[in-house]
């Protein structure tokens, strides 16, 4: 496992109806150890804002950061898509936000965060699907894949909503579908 | 459908050409999203290949108009983030009130919702008469929208909510009369607007403003443009007065924050000196 150390740089975690629990978990569970960063995109009303920051804030010693346009990408940290915007990143440096039209009703899209991840990042993404009603997020964990990245997809037996992890699992064969709190053992494995 | 994506090379190809043929310049916008925009383009349009879009923006400027609409992101809402607009309403107009004429700017203003959301303010506040709205987008398309006064009925009950959270007294739908799928907005609104194109990019300062809007636009440019950019507004604004920028955008990686302070919790910043 010591070659995956180095190799992965990022945790990208999108979920939909019942993954904040999971969420909540698995970001409670992480450590600053390895030099790697989270970005969570959660479907939500605008109003919930702030909510979710500090919600994961108080689980958390890392950094937990909603974010805004151009940020930096920093290790160590938990960066939060706002609600109303696609998160995409510019380069292994940068964010950006865009407010373009929604995807399968949603903005923030997870499959648009997906893509662009598996693009910067390539082979160095882990990709997370969670619990959820709507098709997002299936296409976006395959470009992961295929950028040669790990998939983990919840257990639809096991998830809150099956939908979403489904819809994943019929379009491809992601590397890992796990309860909801068996995650934390495989990434703590995956970047030890 | 499966189609080809763009690549790196491609879009500087076509950045390249847009800038030659017809002074469009998007050598500064965001790549993420240029790409995402692009490759949006070949889908909804059912372009098979990068080399037919390219040549078809190229040779046809009617086909080029409607690419650059496409490849900008008009979304847009009335009363969008009503929390800001209700600072607005009750911190920022009342010190506008005391001037003699009102002079406001919406720069990428998209389909003129933004636009529309201040002029009820400021008729509400008696203020119309002494206003000035100037509403500006790269996209001629869109300032037509602004001219007709015309949106979509189907978002009047959001806009309605958006209205009442942002401070609004009034029935929201003595504004608008609707026919058909369309809301109407009142004439009256429109009376104080001046709609224009105006490219953020390459063209300057036109007057002097006490309030500028330019929000969910600067997204959209890498630091450098928006610094650029941010320097325009500067260039446009009277000393104690207002820019507005979009709820997750910031000045902070500009030259020009030093001399601005933020208004509390707002995307709200006052111009000092
Ligand atoms: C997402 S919309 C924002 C609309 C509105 N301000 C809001 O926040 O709801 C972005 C707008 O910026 C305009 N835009 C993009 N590039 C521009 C440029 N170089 N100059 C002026 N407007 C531009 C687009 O045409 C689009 O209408």
């Amino acid at each position: 496992m010591a070659q995956d150390a180095v190799r992965y740089k990022v945790i990208v975690i999108g979920g939909s109806a019942g993954s904040l629990d999971t969420i909540l978990k698995i970001i409670a569970d992480a450590s600053m150890t390895n030099n790697i960063f989270y970005i969570v995109i959660i479907h939500r009303k605008t109003s919930a804002e702030s909510v979710l920051t500090d919600l994961l804030a108080s689980q958390t010693t890392l950094k937990v950061r909603e974010v805004e346009d151009k940020d930096a990408i920093l290790p160590g940290y938990v960066y939060i898509c706002p609600a109303d915007y696609h998160l995409l990143v510019e380069d292994q440096n940068t964010f950006s936000l865009d407010s373009s039209e929604k995807i399968y009703y949603s903005r923030p899209s997870i499959d648009v965060t997906f893509e662009s991840v598996a693009e910067v990042f390539g082979d160095s993404t882990i990709g997370i699907l969670l619990s959820g009603a709507n098709a997002d997020g299936a296409k976006g964990l395959s470009k992961i894949k295929q950028a040669g990245g790990y998939t983990i997809v919840q257990n639809p037996l096991t998830a809150d909503v099956d939908y979403m992890p489904k819809q994943a699992i019929e379009l491809f064969k992601p590397d890992a579908v796990l309860n909801g709190d068996k995650m934390s053992a495989l990434l703590k494995n995956l970047s030890a | 459908m499966e189609v080809s994506t763009v690549h790196d090379n491609e879009i500087d190809l076509l950045v390249a050409s847009l800038a030659e043929i017809y002074g469009y310049d998007f050598s500064n916008y965001a790549r993420a999203s240029l790409k995402r925009r692009i490759n949006r383009l070949l889908v909804i349009d059912r372009i098979p290949s990068f080399a037919e879009l390219f040549y078809r923006i190229k040779n046809e400027p009617d086909y080029f108009t409607h690419a650059v609409e496409e490849l900008t992101v008009n979304v847009t809402e009335m009363f969008r983030d009503p929390y800001m607009f209700k600072f607005i309403r009750e911190k920022v107009l009342p010190v506008l009130a005391t001037h003699p004429l009102i002079r406001i700017w919406h720069a990428g203003c998209a389909t003129g919702e933004e636009v529309y959301s201040t002029a009820i303010m400021l008729q509400e506040m008696n203020l119309l008469h002494k206003s000035l709205l100037y509403a500006t987008d790269i996209n001629p398309s869109v300032i037509e929208n602004i001219r007709r006064g015309i949106f979509p009925v189907s978002q009047m009950k959001q806009y309605s909510e958006n209205y009442i959270l942002s401070g609004g007294k009034k029935d929201f739908s003595s504004y608008y009369t609707a026919k058909y799928d369309f809301a109407k907005f009142d004439e009256q609104l429109k009376s104080k607007m001046i709609a224009a194109t105006h490219n953020l990019v390459s063209d300057r300062s036109f007057n002097e403003f006490q309030l500028i809007f330019c929000r969910n636009v600067l997204i959209y440019f890498d630091k450098n443009l928006q610094d650029k950019v941010l320097n325009l507004f500067d260039a446009s604004l009277e000393t104690l007065g207002f820019l507005v920028l979009g709820a997750k955008e910031n000045i902070r990686f500009s030259d020009i924050a030093s001399r601005y302070v933020q208004s509390h919790n707002e995307k709200i910043w006052r111009k000092m000196q």
